[in-house]
């Protein structure tokens, strides 16, 4: 009895890695008109119930409070920018969507609402100098950064994020201001947003950025990169 | 209270049995602290609540990581010397499944007319779920951190598995704890190592006619080859 129980934990964990994607994409399913409605907060505890899983690069969370927070806009350029959270959240024109956030491993959090500015709207008004090639990101955690190319971040589905999932982005999610670039993997949604650089060569130690560095692809599109085929978000 | 023991498991002394040997205590609460230690650093690294309160998630990253690998560790170290026997002995106690097991189980551990041996059904059922989990935990665990060689698609499964084991495990750990902490008795047997005799006559019959049956009345462990 002992050994064939035994046995048998072994093969269902065994089948679970096998087969676990397939079985948690098909549960999310099921838990959703659960999860959404929610009000205890109880099911973000579930495995595999659509839930974000929080991850840094450095030893702490970052911290920075609302009235420290500065976002510039700099390098190529022609007025660059400083703008606080007041900016950000009132003076600018706002853009809201609701889409799903995909990890690159494995996880999918389905209709989550993001709120904040368009990056194109921002790049539009600092003015892009000609020979403007990309756009690199800096966190202020002081390790993580992001790049996309300059035709990537004209999109109108990339945001500077200073609300998500219908309140203030926390400082787990990579608040108070965090990037959103909705039809990529979430590594490039770089959190705690310090600093929006626009280049015209790829050439800091740090690109093409924090995750691409550890193998992960610069171009990375939901389904088309990575070798996965999960839904377009 | 009695003094903690070395004898080995099932020597019957005067009016104590000696339930656990001391190798079997070491392997008890090694593992113990192990899981406990896992399961604190994993729930930080899972519940963003605690994330947040507790910060320096690579440096609770590294102490999960480390501490798993070492999970299988005082299992093979119990079997790795001559105190192997005891263990040995108990482990085929907890995998034999008898009709008495599937009666306590239906009567929920209520008395029945079940004859209990060394161990309860639920006992057995702690006992080989927390051992099963040792490699699946590890297996789980190693894919995740080193996901390198598999493909994506495994450690999406990886994690499904290893998730929802550590959720089973918790409820099963703190089940136990429960248990544990309402029976002095047990306690008592898991820190030095005896129980009286007359509680193993009343609550473990069945064990206590093993032991009748193993050692003479004078108390004296007969050799086995």
């Amino acid at each position: 009895m002992g050994r064939r129980a035994l046995l048998g934990m072994l093969g269902l964990g065994a089948v679970g890695i096998l087969w676990g994607a397939k079985a948690q994409a098909r549960m999310e399913e099921v838990l959703r008109p659960f999860t959404v409605n929610d009000q205890t907060g109880l099911s973000s505890f579930l495995p595999s119930a659509g839930r974000f899983r929080i991850y840094t690069v450095t030893g702490t969370l970052p911290s920075r409070s609302d009235a420290e927070y500065r976002l510039t806009v700099d390098g190529d350029v022609d007025t660059p920018v400083s703008l606080d959270l007041a900016d950000l959240r009132d003076r600018l024109p706002q853009t809201s969507m609701t889409k799903d956030f995909q990890c690159v491993t494995g996880w999918r959090v389905a209709d989550v609402p993001w709120k904040g500015v368009k990056l194109p709207d921002l790049l539009t008004d600092a003015g892009v100098r000609p020979g403007a090639t990309h756009v690199r990101f800096w966190s202020f955690d002081g390790a993580y950064t992001e790049t996309l190319t300059l035709e990537q971040a004209m999109r109108d589905d990339v945001l500077i994020a200073h609300h998500m999932l219908g309140k203030p982005v926390t400082r787990e999610h990579g608040g108070p201001v965090r990037l959103y670039v909705a039809p990529m993997y979430g590594y490039k949604s770089l959190k705690w947003l310090d600093r929006i650089e626009v280049v015209s060569a790829l050439d800091d130690p740090t690109d093409p950025g924090y995750w691409e560095r550890l193998g992960y692809d610069v171009d990375a599109w939901v389904g088309r990169s990575n070798g996965l085929a999960d839904d377009p978000t | 209270m009695t003094a903690a023991v070395s004898a080995p498991t099932d020597t019957v002394s005067g009016d104590r049995v000696v339930r656990f040997a001391r190798a079997e205590r070491w392997l008890h609460w090694s593992n113990a602290s192990l899981f406990l230690l896992l399961l604190a650093t994993g729930m930080t690294l899972y519940v963003p609540a605690l994330s947040r309160l507790v910060g320096r998630r690579v440096l609770v990253k590294d102490i999960h990581v480390y501490s798993g690998l070492l999970l299988p560790v005082p299992l093979l170290l119990a079997y790795a010397g001559h105190w192997r026997q005891s263990v040995r002995r108990d482990v085929r106690r907890l995998s034999r499944w008898s009709v008495d097991d599937r009666r306590w189980l239906t009567s929920l551990g209520r008395r029945g007319k079940h004859r209990m041996g060394k161990f309860n059904a639920g006992q057995k059922l702690n006992a080989i779920f927390v051992a099963g989990c040792i490699p699946v935990m590890l297996a789980t665990g190693i894919i995740m951190r080193w996901f390198d060689p598999f493909p994506l698609a495994w450690r999406t499964g990886a994690t499904f598995v290893h998730d929802w084991f550590a959720l089973a495990l918790l409820v099963v750990i703190f089940g136990h704890i429960g248990k544990a902490l309402a029976e002095p008795i047990s306690m008592h047997a898991m820190a030095k190592g005896t129980v009286p005799a007359g509680h193993a006559e009343r609550q473990h019959p069945r064990w206590w006619s093993e032991l009748q049956q193993t050692q003479g009345p004078s108390g004296q462990e007969r050799t086995k080859p």
